[in-house]
């Protein structure tokens, strides 16, 4: 049965350790991305709450370049596209992590700005009545009740930057995808199934990566409110 | 830039980009039944179909889209499953959308407060009366904006595609840099095609989102 499924692979050699290795290289991506784009989206998001134009518009058509532009395609851009036009070689690890920077910067910029908003005017005022300075507003007041709301969600967007890690074997990087389908072809004639088991395992890999981790910041969540 | 090149490669991004529209709007259909019938399916609780698809949303939005088509593409045909890339390529779309579109319409059908429930009870509807005029409605308004933002995400993704080589946008740019390096046209029309693709239905989806906005009504 288990040969049949092509599971067998696995516990051949240092397979499943090298998958795991793979595993590893994504989460390490994400990781470094994540908190980049954790800091430099908080603030970003600050910036974006000032009213000032050309801080919006700027702020405005970035986001917006996000929110159109798939991950794969800046990828592409970076990867390909700086070392052809702007002559600079980037490896395909340091393409990846400004890509998912760039992306994860204007996610969290967004939730930074959509909780920072999301204070009522209310506190500001109180904080004003009780004669605290304005950064005192901010360090007493407004900033534990942001964070409050931002832990969640934040945590959300590390398992979507593990998620869309897994777009890196595109431009080359040998992560768990990309030594899955290794492992097929070196064992093309022993183990004709092995698609099946290899993929599956990689599926279920992602997802006890992930799903401990969303189901941690769903749980933030509802005690958050 | 070379205008001569752009002009020539023009027709094979525009069959790309009719290939991709097709696939992605088809994968986007399927995902928004699948969300409906799941959102159903756990708001009245049905007893074993409420486990099933609480573990295929889990499941599937807790794994990238690249892995899932390449266990769909390359995995299932081991079983004896085998379906064209076409295929393949709407049913992960659809699958992966379907489990972000069920608990976009279940927090809908939740979101509604209990006491419209109430007062429609107390005004005399029935239980059918006030799930189709009193809960549907508010339901549907409220995930207006989370399936709008489903739509982009889910359109944007089709760009993985050309992993299981779907002859899409993505794959004849990536196909075209590999045979003739002309880097900078290939990439210019890869980003002006996936804005003629996407920022229609980013104005759109904002329009849409200001039109359905009822349920709000006095907050």
């Amino acid at each position: 049965m288990i040969e049949r499924l092509g599971f067998d692979v696995l516990f051949k050699g240092s397979n499943f350790i090298r998958l795991l290795e793979g595993l590893g290289i994504a989460l390490r991506i994400s990781i470094i991305s994540v908190v980049i784009s954790i800091v430099l989206g908080i603030v970003v998001g600050m910036l974006m709450t000032i009213k000032n134009p050309i801080i919006k518009a700027i702020t405005r058509i970035y986001l917006e370049i996000v929110r159109i532009m798939p991950q794969m395609v800046l990828l592409f851009i970076v990867y390909f596209g700086a070392t052809k036009s702007l002559g600079i070689n980037l490896t395909a690890e340091t393409a990846s992590i400004i890509v998912f920077s760039f992306w994860g910067t204007a996610e969290m910029a967004d939730l930074v700005r959509g909780s920072l908003i999301s204070i009522p005017v209310i506190q500001y005022e109180s904080s004003a009545a009780l004669g605290l300075t304005k950064i005192q507003t901010y360090i007493y007041v407004i900033i534990p009740q942001t964070i409050r709301r931002l832990i969640p969600l934040s945590i959300n967007l590390i398992t979507r930057m593990i998620k869309t890690t897994s777009l890196v074997m595109m431009i080359g990087i040998v992560e768990v995808l990309k030594v899955g389908q290794q492992i097929i072809e070196a064992n093309r004639k022993a183990s004709p199934n092995a698609a099946f088991g290899v993929f599956a395992t990689v599926f279920l890999l992602y997802f006890l990566a992930c799903w401990p981790i969303s189901q941690f910041s769903k749980y933030l969540e509802k005690r958050a409110i | 830039m070379n205008f001569e090149v752009i002009s020539s490669y023009l027709p094979l991004y525009t069959e790309a980009f009719f290939l991709t529209i097709k696939i992605g709007w088809i994968g986007i259909l399927i995902a928004l039944s699948i969300g409906i019938l799941g959102a159903f399916i756990l708001h009245f609780n049905i007893p074993v179909l409420s486990i099933i698809v609480k573990v295929y949303v889990e499941l599937f939005r807790n794994t990238p889209l690249l892995v899932q088509l390449f266990f769909i593409y390359f995995g299932l045909p081991k079983l004896g499953i085998v379906i064209s890339v076409e295929t393949c390529g709407a049913v992960g779309l659809g699958l992966l959308g379907g489990s972000y579109m069920t608990e976009a319409f279940r927090s809908g059908l939740e979101a509604v407060p209990v006491s419209q429930t109430e007062s429609a009870q107390s005004l005399g509807f029935s239980k059918g009366q006030i799930f189709r005029c009193i809960i549907l409605p508010q339901a549907f308004s409220i995930s207006v904006p989370a399936v709008l933002a489903n739509v982009i995400f889910l359109l944007k993704e089709t760009s993985v595609f050309s992993a299981i080589s779907l002859m899409d946008l993505m794959f004849t740019a990536k196909d075209l840099i590999g045979l003739y390096y002309n880097t900078t046209e290939c990439l210019f029309l890869l980003v002006v095609f996936y804005i003629v693709m996407l920022l229609p239905v980013s104005y759109l989806g904002s329009f849409i989102e200001k039109k359905v906005r009822f349920a709000q009504f006095g907050d």
